[in-house]
């Protein structure tokens, strides 16, 4: 065993890290910005909203995230729309784990009282007032395990980026691997790698679950 | 144990397993376990015509490659389907020979030093060079043109290192099979492909009005079949076969087949150079290591 490519190329495999870090934070934005206008979609009184969110989480969830990030990376140019590596995961990315935040949230919806919305409104806040200060603040708070649970692997399929060419934890340890043939080490460096990102960010789900709960 | 230790907990748990991972040692496979089997595992490539290719309707693969593995085949266990093709990529090749998954690598495998620190080589059965394809209307004539532009190719290749070299300059697409970065090529994505020439033609063909190898050879790629390290009955059963198929015509038929020109006419040196020798004159080309991977996005 050659451990010592580890640390002989720990510069590299941390720039692949900051690079995991990078595509995780963005699609996580993104997702969870697409999964709440989702949900909301899911919910509203008008059946074509209704429709077109489901739609959505129904085509987009059911097929591979491959095949998403290969659509933006190699399809999309034969229509004139070119996202480099990089773009097309976070676009990938977040089209897909927004639709599983899309569910998550609408279950914790549902599982706000339909009073806490006839109140809101019976107290003179509009539908889109009272879904934004009232309902969904109670709802992403009770679907936080399922959130995370989401969160955690989008971090993890964010591997996916390194077959579109970006150098990433894993599309790092892959290059190198191409040098040194020390692939059983570094791919068990990568797998340290992502624990070091996603085991804060389970406890980081947990406190946050434990917080929201207290109130 | 308190509740916020455990993560940590499994964090050592999983090291303490993966530094147990004793490396998997390949039990020796002779001629005469490969004859008790009945059949030989060979590592081939499912995608780069017209060496290796599986055509997905018909679930066979074909090329040159393929008809020297089948050659193989016959001198060990005398019938040229005995033969379980196994699917590899430039960067799983070596790790799925060591492991024992495959006997041999018969797939556009270029002899370097640094890979004959890992396995053994037959001698020389191919010499390919590193070239460049581009679209027909393309400015670029060199790889000395590529500064500024991208150029794609794949990971774990000689020429993936090769190109960080010759054109630091360049943009360099690393993605998993020619293939796609034919489609990047295609899409507009990327200014050029590059790898060896005879891969670069095996894509050109599938759409020679709009694309053209361009820039010449600037390397050599002597190619070789990998054999696991030490394993001198299985290397020696190669060479036996080069040196047959190089004597009774049958490797000439092949390279008209395939490439659909005759051999050059030094061909028959190729076969009687040493995988020592050729490795040493792969490395005299470059004289500076290859740059590491650039931290790009």
């Amino acid at each position: 065993m050659h451990w010592s490519v580890l640390v002989d190329n720990a510069g590299a495999l941390f720039a692949g890290l900051l690079i995991t870090l990078e595509v995780s934070i963005l699609s996580f934005v993104f997702s969870f910005a697409i999964g709440v206008v989702v949900a909301v979609l899911r919910v509203t009184p008008s059946r074509l909203l209704n429709r077109a969110g489901t739609a959505y989480v129904e085509f987009i969830r059911n097929v591979p995230l491959l095949v998403e990030i290969f659509f933006f990376y190699f399809a999309l140019p034969s229509v004139g729309i070119r996202f480099d590596g990089f773009w097309s995961g976070v676009c990938g990315l977040s089209i897909y784990t927004g639709a599983f935040f899309a569910e998550a949230i609408r279950s914790g919806i549902f599982a706000v009282p339909s009073g806490q919305l006839e109140a809101a409104e019976a107290s003179g806040l509009s539908y889109t007032q009272a879904m934004r200060f009232v309902v969904l603040p109670q709802a992403i708070a009770m679907t936080i395990p399922p959130i995370g649970n989401t969160t955690l692997n989008m971090i993890k399929n964010s591997s996916l980026v390194s077959t579109v060419s970006v150098a990433d934890i894993l599309g790092t340890a892959n290059l190198l691997g191409g040098r040194t043939f020390a692939y059983t080490e570094l791919l068990a460096g990568a797998a340290l790698l992502y624990l070091v990102i996603t085991i804060p960010a389970a406890l980081g789900i947990n406190f946050t679950e434990r917080r929201l709960a207290i109130r | 144990m308190h509740r916020s230790l455990r993560p940590w907990f499994l964090v050592a748990l999983a090291a303490m397993l993966l530094g147990t991972l004793a490396p998997a040692r390949a039990a020796e496979t002779t001629p005469d376990t490969i004859k008790a089997r009945g059949v030989l595992r060979v590592g081939v490539k499912f995608d780069a015509p017209p060496f290796g290719q599986l055509d997905p309707r018909t679930n066979k693969v074909d090329g040159f490659d393929i008809d020297i593995a089948r050659a193989v085949a016959k001198t060990i266990l005398g019938d040229e389907n005995k033969i379980e093709f196994v699917g590899v990529t430039s960067a799983n090749r070596i790790p799925q020979l060591q492991n024992g998954n495959i006997d041999l690598i018969i797939a556009t495998m270029t002899i370097t030093q640094a890979r004959m620190q890992q396995i053994d080589f037959s001698n020389v059965y191919y010499r390919a060079g590193q070239s460049l394809l581009v679209r027909k209307d393309s400015p670029v004539k060199s790889y000395r043109d590529l500064a500024g532009r991208s150029v794609c190719t794949i990971t774990g290749s000689t020429p993936e290192q090769t190109i960080r070299r010759v054109a630091p300059r360049a943009t360099v697409i690393v993605l998993e099979s020619y293939p796609e970065c034919f489609t990047a090529l295609r899409g507009g994505r990327v200014d050029a492909e590059t790898t060896d020439n005879v891969l670069l033609f095996g894509l050109q063909q599938q759409d020679p009005a709009n694309f053209k190898l361009t820039g010449g050879l600037f390397t050599f790629e002597p190619y070789g079949i990998g054999i696991a390290k030490g394993n001198r009955a299985l290397a020696a059963a190669v060479n036996t076969t080069l040196t047959h198929i190089a004597g009774d015509g049958s490797y000439a038929k092949m390279h008209a087949k395939w490439l659909k020109e005759s051999p050059p006419g030094d061909w028959r040196s190729w076969f009687a150079e040493s995988p020592e020798k050729a490795a040493e004159q792969f490395a005299t080309q470059f004289p500076s290591p290859s740059p590491a991977p650039a931290a790009t996005r």
